[in-house]
């Protein structure tokens, strides 16, 4: 499986998929979100492999 | 994805721009169109003085470690807020504002809200009774005073803040929704300086929130990304959520509301009322401009918390 981590949360997609496919998927706009993987940014069409561990970091701030 | 610029694995795609560029393109695309946005709008010059105001986040640190990059000559304001909220926020993000002013030998100025006027934003902001619980409309309204009294105070030509794309289309949102012209009036890259306030400006207004955070990341810079415990279902962010949204769907939707507001700003869309300058008046104590003669809303905030100290430390 693959796993996305948001802000501490873990949703896990299978493997296979691209990025933005995945981001779909949990429901999360890829909009708000940069994605690494091993500290590396990664992009939407990046096919997610088993194993893999995609960090997502929010960038929305403001109040 | 490939770098337009040299065919390498591209690190970050903008939509908008159709454009996808890899890390080391990226990191000298971004300042190159930071020079071209403060020509555009006539910002400022290399012989001014720039004070920017840096919370610690990614797009206030971005932006000084840019302005440097750039050759400017740039120092840094920090206005420590006390906000805690059991995560010491305020805490860490002054440690990261300083981090970031040492590894790169910059002059940062720090001004503590709770030493120079007795009280934390959270304590003020009970005090006051502003905001329906919420301290950001005090936040907001003492970050602007004191940024603009330092900039005046220390001699900067002008005050630069890390406003993005992100912020100004969600105040622009906010403002069309309820037609505030008055603040639609007001909105824009460049504040002009007049009596008692400095000239603001915003040079990353044209960059996206995401790509700032790219920017951010690809420039090794440490800030802080907890976001402030307040901010949580806050107005703009929703703001931000609904906008982000329609540019899923649209790529470049934020951009050009955002562009075309000002193009029909420039071009005489919203009419200034015939007294609206008239009508600010200079604060007795502070100097700034105030919409009613007497003490400004700031000046007014810091009297009561005074009245009430006695009433505060006994709590």
């Amino acid at each position: 499986m693959v796993k996305l981590v948001l802000r501490g949360k873990e949703f896990e997609v299978k493997p296979g998929m691209t990025l933005l496919s995945s981001l779909q998927k949990v429901n999360i706009l890829p909009e708000s979100v940069i994605a690494t993987r091993n500290d590396e940014m990664i992009l939407e069409d990046e096919v997610l492999k088993d194993g893999d561990v995609v960090k997502l970091i929010a960038v929305i701030s403001g109040g | 994805m490939k770098c337009r610029k040299c065919g390498e694995k591209a690190s970050v795609n903008m939509r908008q721009h159709k454009l996808a560029l890899c890390t080391q393109h990226y990191l000298e695309w971004v300042p190159e169109q930071t020079e071209r946005f403060i020509k555009k709008y006539e910002m400022f010059s290399h012989d001014d003085q720039i004070l920017v105001a840096v919370s610690g986040g990614k797009d206030s640190l971005s932006l000084w470690d840019i302005l440097v990059r750039l050759g400017y000559h740039a120092d840094g304001l920090y206005v420590g807020l006390g906000i805690d909220a059991g995560i010491g926020y305020s805490a860490e993000s002054h440690r990261l504002a300083e981090k970031f002013a040492d590894e790169h030998r910059l002059k940062l100025h720090v001004l503590d809200i709770e030493k120079e006027y007795g009280q934390p934003i959270p304590v003020l902001s009970e005090i006051s009774h502003r905001g329906h619980g919420r301290p950001c409309a005090v936040c907001g309204l003492t970050k602007r005073h004191v940024m603009n009294r330092m900039a005046r105070d220390l001699g900067y030509d002008v005050l630069a803040t890390g406003h993005n794309l992100d912020d100004e289309a969600a105040v622009l949102f906010g403002n069309t929704l309820s037609w505030s012209v008055e603040y639609l009036l007001r909105q824009g890259p460049v504040l002009p300086s007049t009596e008692g306030l400095a000239r603001k400006v915003k040079p990353l207004c044209r960059f996206y929130e995401r790509e700032m955070t790219a920017y951010a990341l690809l420039r090794g810079i440490e800030y802080i990304y907890e976001e402030c415990p307040f901010a949580e279902g806050s107005t703009s962010i929703y703001y931000k959520e609904v906008l982000n949204q329609l540019e899923n769907d649209r790529p470049g939707a934020k951009l050009t509301f955002y562009l075309r507001f000002l193009e029909a700003r420039q071009g005489g869309l919203f009419a200034q009322s015939n007294d609206a300058v008239e009508r600010l008046h200079p604060c007795p104590n502070c100097g700034q401009p105030t919409s009613a003669p007497g003490l400004c809303s700031f000046c007014r905030l810091i009297d009561k918390a005074a009245d009430q100290a006695p009433l505060v430390s006994n709590l």
